[in-house]
């Protein structure tokens, strides 16, 4: 089923939570909502479940315009953050509640009922636990539970409201990979929020980046990645070094940098900002055109990448560099050295404030 | 007037480590202090009233809580617990329910109101039904007109009591159902539940302990009222005496024993409440424990 946002605005009191949302979800898709807390992402992932009415705009299913339909009749399985499991009920009532609920006429035999929440248990891992109460299981457990239970009713849509905000690190992998593979199997169009941006570029088949209650980004996760269109999606996704400096002529100058950006050729002095990923910088021991001269302030060795903090000569700013272990060892190098430093890939903006 | 204690689910007490706790004798004369005010104002006047009521024997305490009037009494402080807790049990959900799961104009009112009948006298609560209701008040002459009694009769009793009786299921569940939010009536809804099935499937189950606590603490105020019961009531015998205006009535013409032996039976049903409602925080604690477990 596909989903489509027309024009949703939602305000709460004076705060606009969301503003003139469009977007578009294909039949089949994954889609991560990111952004920081006050975004509006859970807003939007409401008002698609119909928990919340938006002001204004539409929200289609497929053909259908199901803006002013009630939740209890939208089909969706939604997975709240906090798993919102009936704790009076076991793990198998629990998922047979939606199955349980329906009119007498839609409603499958005991047997048929039966059957179907063991293989949903199956599924999640958890036909052993069927008698158990929610107060009895891990939280990964628990979410697992919600899953199935969402699942139970056949959902059009599948909607997950930060579904792995609550677990612990080793668990919510576990777990994301899991869903991964649970969509590839079953194929339902699944709209999951979170704030965990390698949560949403690990999963998802297209992010799209909320800030302020406006979409700044939609793409695949190398897209958004590799090619943030501002300086938000830069600093959200991922750790990022500032260049701030003046555009002439095509050009960024900070310090003794002196950085092509042909797109603004135009642009004639002007305060701008240059934007660099730490595993776009690259160090060397011997000075060359363009590179500025560093000093060595920090090694963070864990992990498959080094992190390393330089202090800039010229100008005293802190630079953040990544570097592959490789490297890092034929380099040989040790905090306290000069080292060379230089920006292999830079973007640039002119910040809004500055630009008129 | 009775202040309302709301059901606390407290854990035991971390184990202080014993360099911190208070010296040995600070303990003791703090524990004989307690000890000794509540035997002296609470322990004692209640074996007083069970002595007082044996006083001339058996035979005395079994004519005075079987005489007539006692019986008519009693009765009469049965049916109007029958009429004003299941009242006011729906009244509260549906007040708690309006207030922790929907936003709406003038919600802070609507709580400030809730708790209006502990904050005034029972009296006024009382004379407010008079002023409306009696021959002289504003609805008298329609009501002498249409033949119905209100003041001097059960519907007077009844209403005085639920007025005074109204805080307290509502003020029970506020906090609880605030505590719980709305996640699960939300999974509910979007599993295909209707909003009936939701509150009987799934709201109803997690405030129930909640919601028996407030019913229990209702019906002893409703048993017990006696100042606004006592405006409405006229005191006409084997009619309108509830327990508590029995039990002046007897005491007014020095018949003591009688008054200590029916004031010994609401006692006991005082007691019963107690029991009943330690055994409902006791239950309570208990859910609220495994659903701590489940969050």
């Amino acid at each position: 089923m596909s989903i489509q946002i027309q024009n949703i605005s939602k305000s709460f009191g004076n705060f606009q939570a969301l503003d003139q949302i469009n977007l578009d979800i294909q039949t089949g898709e994954l889609v991560a909502l990111l952004g920081p807390s006050g975004s509006g992402k859970t807003s939007l992932l409401r008002i698609i479940a119909g928990l919340e009415a938006a002001n204004q705009g539409a929200i289609l299913f497929g053909e259908e315009d199901i803006t002013h339909i009630s939740t209890k009749e939208r089909k969706v399985g939604f997975v709240f953050q906090h798993y919102a499991l009936f704790r009076h009920m076991t793990v198998f009532d629990n998922v047979a509640y939606g199955l349980k609920v329906r009119p007498r006429k839609l409603r499958p035999s005991k047997n048929e009922i039966r059957e179907k929440v063991m293989e949903l248990l199956k599924l999640v891992k958890l036909e052993a636990f069927a008698d158990r109460y929610p107060s009895n299981l891990s939280g990964g457990q628990r979410q697992r539970v919600a899953l199935a239970r969402a699942l139970a009713v056949e959902p059009k849509v599948l909607l997950l409201d930060e579904p792995f905000g609550a677990l612990d690190a080793k668990v919510r992998k576990d777990l994301r990979r899991w869903l991964r593979k649970l969509h590839d199997d079953y194929q339902i169009t699944s709209i999951f929020v979170t704030h965990d941006q390698e949560e949403a570029l690990d999963v998802a088949d297209r992010v799209v980046v909320m800030n302020e209650g406006k979409i700044e980004q939609i793409g695949t996760p190398e897209e958004v990645y590799e090619n943030p269109n501002s300086p938000f999606v830069y600093h959200f996704l991922g750790n990022v070094n500032l260049f701030k400096g003046r555009l002439h002529n095509g050009k960024l100058r900070n310090g003794h940098f002196e950085v092509d950006a042909p797109e603004f050729s135009e642009i004639e002095n002007t305060e701008a900002v240059g934007y660099v990923r730490p595993h776009d910088i690259s160090i060397e021991r011997e000075a060359s055109q363009d590179s500025v001269s560093a000093k060595i302030n920090y090694i963070h060795l864990v992990g498959a990448a080094v992190q390393l903090e330089l202090i800039r000569k010229d100008n005293g700013d802190y630079l953040e560099v990544e570097l592959r272990k490789e490297q890092f060892r034929s380099l040989n190098l040790k905090t306290g050295e000069e080292v060379f430093v230089k920006p292999q890939q830079l973007k640039v903006f002119i910040p809004q404030d500055y630009s008129i | 007037m009775a202040g309302n204690v709301s059901l606390q689910y407290s854990t035991a007490p971390v184990q202080a480590s014993s360099s911190n706790s208070e010296p040995r004798l600070v303990r003791w004369i703090l524990i004989t202090l307690a000890l000794a005010f509540l035997g002296l104002f609470l322990v004692l006047p209640l074996v007083a009233i069970f002595i007082k009521a044996f006083d001339k024997g058996a035979a005395v305490f079994l004519e005075a809580i079987s005489n007539p009037d006692a019986l008519s009494a009693i009765k009469l402080t049965l049916i109007i617990t029958l009429i004003t807790v299941p009242l006011n049990a729906i009244f509260g959900v549906a007040a708690a329910w309006a207030v922790t799961k929907f936003n709406f104009k003038g919600k802070s009112l609507l709580i400030t109101i809730i708790d209006l009948p502990f904050a005034i006298s029972p009296v006024i609560a009382g004379l407010v039904f008079v002023l409306l209701f009696s021959a002289h008040g504003l609805f008298g002459q329609w009501l002498i007109n249409h033949n119905i009694k209100i003041i001097f009769a059960v519907p007077g009793i009844a209403l005085a009591t639920l007025l005074v009786t109204l805080p307290f299921v509502a003020r029970e569940l506020i906090p609880l159902m605030q505590t719980q939010g709305t996640a699960d009536e939300e999974a509910s809804l979007t599993l295909g539940a209707s909003g009936w099935k939701t509150f009987f499937l799934v709201t109803l189950p997690n405030i129930k302990w909640g919601l028996l606590y407030g019913v229990i603490l209702c019906s002893a105020r409703a048993i017990g009222e006696f100042g606004a019961v006592s405006v409405v009531s006229g005191h006409i015998r084997g009619l309108t005496n509830t327990m508590p205006l029995h039990i002046e009535i007897l005491y007014n013409e020095y018949q003591f024993s009688a008054a200590f032996a029916v004031a010994s039976l609401m006692s006991l049903f005082a007691i019963i409440t107690l029991i009943v409602k330690n055994f409902i925080e006791w239950k309570a604690r208990k859910s609220f424990e495994s659903e701590e477990g489940a969050h």
